[in-house]
């Protein structure tokens, strides 16, 4: 909606609340992690929000509901809330809602745990809007949203003998209308899209997706920067985008054999892979993301930077995030690397590039023109420039 | 960044191979001559950095899965690549060759590991190096599945007191061993044995005669040196065979991580332990572990040099 504090590119904290807390699985001496790996918010159905938090291990549906009402005016309570002695009242009166400072509340609605060996790298919201999926490295799951003590696998890689393991699963994510349909990504580069009704267990893609590689840019991290580390089905269901090392991909469901666009995002690391593998950069899991129309699609990198790319226009702008460089409302400048011998004024060079600078994490509004970005500690929120 | 007709497997030309100054020419003298040096040593320092990788990802008590299968494949696909130019067998006569003061030298075990032998060591599977903790071996056991007859393990020494000093892996020459099997890779080895310049075919010839001209008993005497538990060593043209017959023995990360660990925190210092001659220290060891590689090529230069 176009109220006015939308559009002056402010905000404030809406809600803070601790999904998970740390712990200690006595079975295996092992610390789990409360970093959250991943969100997903439920489309809202009523006044309250809900949305899936996962760890490494647990997946949380919390519901965040705002309070700006209280009611007042009990008969058998005092307003501190003590009770009141019955023999004391003499009339009774209704009580009545009052409003109140805004409190949003943050409660667990549902813990899903116990159903993961392996770390959970990402769950996916069915669009039936009753189940969903939780996804480690070797396995998928299904859940009921109201059922937590009992989940299905429905993808499971793990060979019989570990030692053979050289494939892992990185991510997956439901067909937002096909509510039969889900894909999920590997280390290796390619993409399997599975149908549930086939079978209940999806061992068999009803489609692969992986584009040839090219033997004139084989390295020995070929490999490495072929792994996909985030993937998107578009609004309109017909395309998925897949992000990998150094490239973000257009995929048409219906052809299989090669991507149907291809976007560089820093082609300009492919001549440092050896440092980035050794100072494990290239192990990196960007994430990508559609505007609300799949006209336009957006990537993180370093140095604070983030990418968009027009697939009409087949433009690309790169920007930046950060204090030094945005003043609230003003226009982002395009920042340019400079990849040759000659450095223009305001260009960076690559090796000055700041590795420990990433942006990981990039969000599209569904509707409007507007993005968060996570920079490390800040979180920034564009939006398109209000004539 | 590179004109197109270069082919080159690191595509960092403008920066200095890394971990270079970590891993000398020392063990792979011989095999320099087979390939471009400067190819061969970036190669080398690659596996090098690999393996540290892989042994200090597993010092966390949960390792990253992905990163470690990436890692690990990466190991691979240099090995089989240094099997299928030769610089494998050349590897190890250099590492027979130093193999006398034979308490210096540890093999590095990366993947392989065979379960019999936790087993025996009556350890619980860690990640890494089971020997480490079987009787008193600070070495890291390179260990070939599949046949059973023909097994052989790659360790430090029996008589190697439990006080290894430097006992630092050899990561060069050992670095995996090959016990990954050679699959279907072929075709791309063939094709990257193309990519190479001329020069590096021709010196591919060399090397391995070279490795013809060496004294099969060597690669016995390598392993055979190396057998604890099996008395026969196998032939030397076997074991190329050998190899390839291997499981690619990947650490059973199932167990590690459905709990098989009962001394997960003790685990890694143990390694460490194994790696410096420095005692527990925290656990980001790079230094540490370069340190004793410094250490340990001097060593090498020495013995394989003179």
């Amino acid at each position: 909606s176009k109220t006015q504090p939308h559009r002056r590119g402010e905000y404030n904290v809406y809600s803070t609340f601790q999904s998970h807390e740390p712990e200690f699985d006595y079975l295996k001496s092992l610390e789990i992690e409360e970093k959250i790996n991943k969100i997903k918010w439920l489309p809202q159905q009523n006044a309250a929000y809900f949305l899936l938090s996962t760890n490494d291990k647990t997946v949380k549906l919390w519901k965040i509901s705002e309070r700006d009402k209280r009611p007042e005016g009990y008969n058998l309570k005092d307003e501190d809330g003590r009770f009141r002695d019955p023999s004391t009242i003499t009339t009774l009166r209704v009580p009545v809602l009052q409003p109140m400072d805004l409190m949003v509340e943050a409660t667990a609605r549902r813990v899903f745990s116990n159903a993961h060996t392996y770390h959970i790298n990402s769950i996916s919201v069915n669009s039936d809007l009753q189940t969903f999926i939780s996804t480690d490295d070797l396995r998928v799951n299904l859940w009921n949203l109201e059922i937590t003590d009992r989940s299905f696998n429905i993808v499971d890689i793990k060979p019989a003998n570990m030692e053979e393991l050289t494939e892992v699963i990185t991510s997956a994510e439901f067909h937002p209308q096909q509510c039969h349909t889900f894909a999920y990504t590997s280390s290796k580069g390619c993409i399997r899209l599975c149908d549930m009704r086939q079978a209940a267990l999806c061992d068999k893609h009803c489609k692969y997706f992986e584009e040839p590689e090219d033997p004139s840019t084989r390295s020995f991290f070929s490999e490495i920067i072929s792994s996909i580390s985030d993937v998107k089905f578009s609004h309109n269901g017909r395309y998925l985008m897949t992000r990998d090392y150094l490239t973000v991909k257009v995929w048409d469901l219906q052809m299989e054999n090669k991507p149907l666009e291809t976007y560089q995002v820093h082609d300009y690391l492919r001549g440092k892979l050896c440092s980035l593998y050794e100072n494990d950069c290239i192990f990196d899991k960007f994430e990508c993301v559609w505007n609300g129309s799949d006209s336009v699609i957006m990537t993180g990198s370093y140095n604070n930077f983030f990418r968009m790319f027009d697939r009409n226009t087949k433009r690309d702008v790169t920007l930046e995030a950060s204090r030094e460089n945005s003043k609230p409302r003003a226009i982002l400048k395009p920042r340019k690397v400079c990849v040759g011998g000659k450095r223009r004024k305001d260009e960076i060079s690559v090796d000055s590039l700041d590795f420990s600078k990433k942006i990981l994490h990039t969000t599209w509004h569904p509707h409007e023109n507007i993005i968060a970005v996570a920079a490390t500690n800040n979180l920034y929120i564009f939006q398109d420039k209000v004539n | 960044m590179f004109p197109k007709g270069t082919k080159r497997k690191f595509s960092d030309s403008g920066e200095d191979p890394v971990c270079s100054g970590v891993q000398g020419p020392s063990a792979s003298s011989a095999a320099a001559r087979t390939l471009s040096s400067s190819y061969s040593l970036q190669r080398q320092s690659l596996l090098d950095m690999s393996l540290i990788k892989l042994q200090l990802c597993h010092m966390l008590v949960e390792p990253n899965l992905c990163r470690s299968v990436l890692i690990a494949n990466t190991v691979r696909q240099i090995q089989e690549e240094m099997t299928q130019d030769g610089t494998w067998q050349i590897m190890t006569q250099a590492l027979a060759a130093a193999q006398c003061p034979a308490d210096r030298l540890v093999a590095t075990e990366v993947l392989c590991r065979q379960t019999d032998a936790a087993a025996q060591a009556g350890q619980s599977p860690k990640p890494f190096s089971v020997s480490d903790l079987e009787e008193g071996y600070h070495s890291e056991e390179v260990v070939m599945d599949g046949d059973v007859e023909t097994e052989v393990t790659m360790s430090s020494l029996s008589p190697v007191s439990p006080q290894l000093s430097s006992a630092s892996y050899l990561a060069g020459p050992f670095g995996v061993a090959p016990c990954w099997e050679e699959e279907e890779e072929e075709g791309d080895c063939e094709e990257d044995e193309e990519e190479d310049s001329e020069e590096c075919v021709s010196e591919g010839e060399e090397g391995e005669q070279d490795h013809l001209r060496a004294d099969s008993r060597t690669g016995e005497q390598v392993f055979g040196t190396f057998e604890i538990k099996h008395p026969a060593p196998p032939p030397d043209p076997a074991l190329e065979e050998l190899f390839s017959d291997v499981d690619p023995s990947y650490y059973d990360l199932d167990t590690v991580l459905t709990g098989m660990q009962s001394t997960p925190k003790m685990g890694p210092y143990d390694l460490l332990e194994s790696l410096s001659s420095h005692g527990p220290t925290a656990l980001s060891s790079t230094s540490s572990c370069r340190s004793d590689l410094n250490e340990l090529d001097h060593i090498m230069e020495i013995i394989v040099g003179s």
